[in-house]
């Protein structure tokens, strides 16, 4: 659909001209916040329809979605980026701020990949949960998170973007902490929510740089006066603006709360943590462009940010046991190859997008199969008590290894037509700074050598090798551990394993398709502009084969290491770095030291001085009165004649002063007068 | 006379109305000398009148009646109630209202 003819256009400047066809978008975002409302206002009552009235919501509003791509499939390039203005919103003094809708492909991408995986994310989710109390409950917050992710990518200014990027904070911080009645879900829920305040503070201080420099927070304004801005500022916004990117996307160094968050039930996992919510950084760093175009020095910071992570998330993936959390590093590494594409300014953005897309297809089915796994092993996430599933579950295991190829970067699947391309950007040269090429394309091509080892190490841990569960059979047939909790590994019903199907699909074809013709890059122009073509310093061919070479050596490491060796059920002590990895390279130890606990010691003196200067000041003050009042209360003797005394003392006083005041000579002539 | 006099009368008059009240524990007596001391100052208002020539003072004196006259009827009033309850008319006696 996207292979159409268009030439390379330039970026296009918004009309206000909304054309028929676009004005149902309100809907996109209407129609699964009515669903929420309904959802939790609705109560118990709910409670036997509220799964699939979820799942309709979020297929209405795909359906929406997908009649508005037709509709501006059928416009030319030049007309496809509409701001849709609804109401006025926030009109004081310099600022005026209205609700509107930045319809355009970007965005519309975005809303695809939201509510077509959501949708299929949901009906998983129809039998995942089926089993759970607060099933409602559930739906109810996963069609809040979409509506807020909705709001998010329409929002066509940069305050409204906030609305939905604190709405989407909102709906993960529900959804990990569901199963809140446990205390250290709840502990990995609440951590999520404080490090994404930090990323929020960026976004905070982003949107008052741009209204100090620009007066305006719309993207039209903002955008349009960009390239006239003084670089230092542009600077600092664009740093600000990587904070936040960092802080949702959880790229270095706030990327330790999404280990945690895999506390989260596992949809919520596949759709906010790995194919959605996370990937918003990206979508701020790529919407902000014109921004960072003006500032350099922020958009090297925006790739180193995203090479330190892509290896950070790369080596913490090789040494995690819980599949959840090895996911949930892959997600943080492949995030990572993103932001580096997107901060190598108009040549990256758009296969960072591309590559967004397709990870969040092979990322979410491996999630749904982490999930099956799970499911069919009573909930069980460590994956040394795995092994040989591939027999008792194909479904789950062909669709995972579909997902599992893609994400490796073999041709012809999704992840090669994109990471590939990002490995190729980072090799091309930034005049003046030779070595940036040679780092930057280093250490994706790295990458994605470590990729394949982990993802493989997953994936044969998970369903090749011997059984490491106890199948209740004894050891009659002499192999297989005897302890632990009897598992009877199933395959799961049919709701689970129809998206799980469907993703794979994706995983395979998805890639090759947007690719062709150079589909979705021409589709995404209008946004991110036309980039130049430019040679890598390395010959493409040889890229190519060096990452594939890498890749062969990063699965047959695992396979010699996994399948042919015996993995121990035992968790061995490892190498420094295994041990280092395990920990997150002791990512919660670092934000203990330096951060946490000197702010609790803050904390604690403020509260100290606070009592013993602030309160004890007042306290004292009160105190004082008070025993002065005590002293006071013995004249108080109920002796009529002595209060009467008192009275006469003072009024002998005042006369005295007054007296005093008005000098003795006039006294005497007011006494006696002028007669005299 | 020198008008003078008048002011030195009422002042001392001013003077035993107080000792009167301070040093009395009977409350009738006590009532005495707060008539004695409000009269002392009608005197004295009077005498300022004359000495000034305008007539502020005497129409301050009358006030003054007036509201003694009250006076004596509320405060004598209170006396008797605590005299029924209390079989006594010392000022010394009623202090409950203490600390």
């Amino acid at each position: 659909m996207l292979s159409s003819a268009i030439g390379p256009t330039e970026i296009v400047v918004a009309t206000d001209v909304v054309p028929p066809g676009l004005q149902l978008a309100p809907l996109l975002v209407l129609l699964p916040l009515v669903g929420a409302a309904i959802l939790l206002l609705a109560g118990r009552r709910s409670d036997r329809w509220g799964a699939w009235f979820g799942v309709a919501t979020s297929a209405g509003a795909f359906a929406v979605a997908v009649a508005v791509v037709v509709t501006m499939l059928g416009l030319p390039a030049e007309e496809r980026v509409v701001d849709h203005r609804l109401f006025d919103w926030i009109s004081a003094g310099g600022l005026d701020v209205a609700v509107g809708m930045r319809i355009d492909p970007l965005s519309m991408t975005f809303v695809l990949l939201v509510t077509f995986v959501g949708t299929l994310i949901h009906v998983y989710a129809v039998a995942y949960m089926a089993h759970d109390q607060d099933r409602r409950r559930f739906f109810a917050y996963l069609n809040l998170f979409v509506a807020a992710m909705l709001i998010l990518v329409l929002a066509d200014s940069f305050l409204l973007l906030f609305v939905g990027w604190e709405g989407v904070g909102l709906a993960s911080y529900l959804l990990i902490g569901f199963w809140n009645h446990r205390r250290d879900y709840a502990v990995a829920a609440k951590k999520a929510f404080v490090m994404n305040r930090i990323g929020d503070l960026g976004l905070i201080a982003a949107l008052m740089l741009m209204f100090a420099t620009f007066g305006a927070v719309d993207f039209a304004t903002v955008f349009e006066q960009a390239p006239a801005a003084d670089v230092a500022l542009l600077t600092a916004t664009g740093l600000a603006l990587l904070v936040a990117a960092c802080g949702k996307s959880a790229q270095f160094p706030l990327q330790a709360w999404l280990g945690d968050a895999m506390a989260g039930p596992t949809p919520v996992s596949a759709l906010i943590h790995a194919a959605t919510m996370v990937t918003a950084g990206v979508y701020l760093v790529v919407r902000s462009a014109p921004i960072f175009e003006g500032a350099p020095t922020a958009q090297l910071v925006v790739v180193i940010v995203g090479g330190v992570t892509l290896l950070f998330g790369a080596i913490v993936g090789c040494a995690k046991d819980d599949i959840k959390k090895a996911l949930a590093a892959s997600t943080m590494s492949q995030i990572g190859y993103m932001i580096l594409a997107a901060g190598l300014g108009p040549i990256g953005y758009a296969f960072a997008i591309f590559h967004l897309v397709t990870h969040g297809f092979f990322k979410a089915g491996m999630f749904l199969g982490a999930g099956s796994v799970m499911h069919g092993m009573g909930d069980e996430v460590n994956m040394r008590r795995f092994g040989a599933l591939r027999t008792s579950m194909k479904v789950t295991w062909i669709t995972f290894g579909l997902g599992w190829l893609a994400i490796l970067g073999v041709p012809p699947f999704s992840g090669f037509w994109s990471k590939d391309k990002i490995i190729e950007a980072a090799f091309v040269p930034v005049d003046g700074e030779p070595w940036r090429a040679w780092v930057f394309g280093g250490v994706a091509l790295l990458g994605a050598g470590i990729t394949a080892f982990y993802m493989s190490r997953l994936f044969f841990m998970t369903f090749h090798g011997e059984r490491r569960w106890n199948d209740g059979s004894g050891d009659e047939h002499g192999r297989g551990p005897r302890d632990g909790v009897v598992q009877h590994p199933h395959e799961s019903p049919r709701l689970m394993t129809v998206p799980m199907i469907v993703l794979a699909v994706g995983s395979v074809a998805l890639g090759g398709l947007l690719a062709f013709g150079d589909g979705f890059v021409h589709w995404l122009e209008p946004v991110t502009g036309h980039a130049a073509h430019e040679d890598p310093v390395l010959p493409v061919w040889l890229i190519i084969t060096l990452t594939l070479v890498l890749v062969a050596l990063g699965v047959l490491l695992a396979w010699r290491r996994y399948v042919t060796t015996r993995v121990p059920v035992a968790v061995p002590r490892g190498s420094v770095l295994t041990r280092a990895a395990r920990r997150d390279l002791y990512q919660d130890d670092v934000n203990e030291a330096v951060v946490m606990r000197p702010g609790q010691y803050l904390t604690r003196s403020l509260v100290y001085a606070d009592r013993q200067m602030v309160d004890g000041g007042w306290m004292g003050l009160a105190g004082l009165v008070g025993s002065i009042g005590e002293r006071v209360r013995g004249m108080q003797n109920g002796f009529v004649r002595s209060y009467a005394a008192i009275m006469l003392a003072g009024l002998l006083v005042v006369i005295a002063v007054v007296l005093a005041l008005s000098g003795g000579a006039d006294a005497t002539d007011a006494l006696t007068g002028p007669t005299s | 006379m020198e008008l003078s006099n008048y002011l030195y009368l009422a002042a001392i008059l001013f003077a035993i109305g107080a000792t009167t009240v301070l040093l009395r524990r009977n409350a009738i007596i006590v009532f005495m000398g707060v008539e004695l001391m409000l009269n002392a100052t009608n005197l004295a208002f009077v005498t300022f009148a004359r000495i000034h020539g305008d007539l502020t003072g005497q129409v301050v004196a009358f006030f003054v009646m007036v509201v003694a006259a009250a006076e004596v009827v509320v405060g004598l009033a209170i006396i008797v109630a605590i005299f029924r309850t209390r079989r006594s008319a010392s000022v010394d006696d009623v202090n409950l209202l203490k600390n």
